[in-house]
């Protein structure tokens, strides 16, 4: 059977990997060939990169740097970040990227899921958003997490697949950086509203905390996280073999 | 050398940088002559079935395909290059294969538990069956691979080398003499992989 999948994410701002603690105070962790092949050799199911650069300099940089990191690793990349246009989509997946992942661009364009879903199929296309509950609703985040769109985020996300999306990856704001787990009660009402892989992202704390996720939500197939596997707090072969003796089914 | 023949469908930059990585040289091509020099042929795929194997005869592709394994030069298929070996597809109406395997390619949906997301996407494990193939010589049971595919191939008979089960045991890997034939990316599926690019260079020298 089908495996559960533990993904590192790697956010790269003009060429080096960074990491934010609620999207602010960012600060150098490495470099992101080097990051991607050690995750590649160490048990990472897949790799996120994620494109955190504003400008243009900066964008051609992350497109080199990603040809570079498609050269050595060789388990599946998802490319996310400043993907607005049909042509982004192409930049990317150029380089070697097997999907690409959409927030913001997806929000100011619905119809870029529906073109890009039909041009490279619903496997290559990953509706990411970023929810954060506002007076008990979960509302979709725009802008790196800074803007309120006012859209209730579940609503948001099954009309995305049913454009095409064929993954979400579901970052909650509300537990992203707080080390105190993944957003259960949020993931329950994603996860149990569409019928394509969600992908848990924002709250890692500890290896408990991926047991805890997929015991609790058999229903979400991955767990995403960021710092804890950079910092090494979370070394992945030792989590996949605690998954393992917890009968969670996982790639060694 | 071995060629990956392009024949303008999908991305061929992993496909060449794994067998770069095991110190294989390959060359991508389209062109019949430069490809007709290679000790192995690689026919990559993704998107559908019907475009593919259109793109393939527009360029004759296809009978030069046929020939080639005909001549005995080891070919091997990936993911829709795999299901382009067969007879026939039933994607989206009934389309005519390369027919160098028996077997035809059916929708999962309607074939596996309705709980079962479609693509079946991810890595699952590979059981060998079947006739022991050179391919999979340094694959152990149980190994995971990288998948991607809604459609699968059925009826291989004695082709058959490798399953993976979701919701029922799907076509993972086919081998019949030089022709062979994998559902899952080898360049997607890490150290796993990386075994059965090397054991299909080993096959072409």
């Amino acid at each position: 059977m089908i495996t559960k999948r533990i993904i590192p994410c790697l956010d790269v701002r003009n060429g080096r990997v960074v990491k934010g603690v609620n999207f602010e105070g960012l600060s150098d962790v490495s470099s992101p060939v080097e990051l991607g092949k050690y995750y590649s050799d160490n048990g990472a199911d897949e790799l996120v990169f994620y494109d955190i650069t504003a400008s243009a300099e900066g964008r051609e940089l992350f497109t080199d740097i990603l040809c570079e990191v498609a050269r050595t690793i060789f388990i599946p990349l998802t490319v996310g970040g400043g993907i607005n246009t049909l042509e982004d989509f192409d930049r990317v997946l150029k380089c070697g990227a097997d999907k690409v992942s959409v927030n913001s661009g997806a929000i100011r364009n619905p119809e870029l899921i529906t073109q890009a879903a039909q041009k490279y199929g619903d496997q290559c296309v990953v509706i990411s958003a970023d929810v954060k509950r506002v007076d008990g609703v979960f509302r979709v985040f725009a802008k790196g997490g800074r803007e309120n769109t006012g859209m209730e985020a579940v609503s948001w996300i099954k009309s995305c697949v049913d454009r095409g999306a064929g993954e979400v990856v579901l970052n909650s704001i509300d537990t992203d950086g707080v080390k105190g787990g993944f957003d259960l009660e949020m993931l329950r009402a994603v996860s149990e509203a569409v019928n394509v892989p969600v992908i848990a992202s924002g709250g890692a704390g500890c290896i408990d905390d991926f047991v805890e996720l997929f015991h609790t939500l058999p229903k979400v197939d991955a767990g995403l996280a960021a710092s804890i596997f950079h910092f090494g707090e979370v070394e992945i072969p030792h989590l996949k073999k605690v998954l393992k003796e917890n009968n969670i089914n996982v790639r060694l | 050398m071995i060629g990956i023949i392009d024949y303008g469908v999908g991305n061929l930059f992993s496909l060449k940088s794994s067998f770069e990585a095991i110190g294989e040289e390959v060359f991508v091509s389209g062109d019949k002559e430069e490809l007709k020099k290679a000790s192995g042929l690689i026919l990559p795929g993704v998107g559908a079935f019907a475009d593919a194997i259109a793109k393939l005869r527009e360029t004759a592709l296809d009978e030069f395909v046929k020939e080639q394994a005909e001549k005995g030069t080891p070919l091997m298929g990936i993911c829709l290059g795999m299901q382009l070996l067969f007879e026939k597809s039933f994607e989206y109406g009934e389309h005519e294969g390369l027919a160098l395997l028996k077997g035809q390619v059916v929708p999962m949906l309607d074939s596996i538990p309705k709980e079962l997301k479609i693509p079946h996407i991810g890595w699952n494990a590979l059981h060998k069956t079947g006739a022991v193939s050179p391919l999979l010589k340094d694959v152990n049971e149980g190994d995971c691979v990288y998948f991607v595919h809604s459609y699968y191939a059925q009826d291989c008979d004695d082709s058959l080398i490798a399953t993976t089960e979701y919701g029922k045991e799907l076509t993972a890997a086919v081998a019949k003499g030089n022709v062979m034939g994998c559902q899952f990316h080898p360049e997607k599926s890490g150290a796993v992989g990386m075994k059965i690019l090397r054991a299909f260079s080993e096959i072409c020298k």
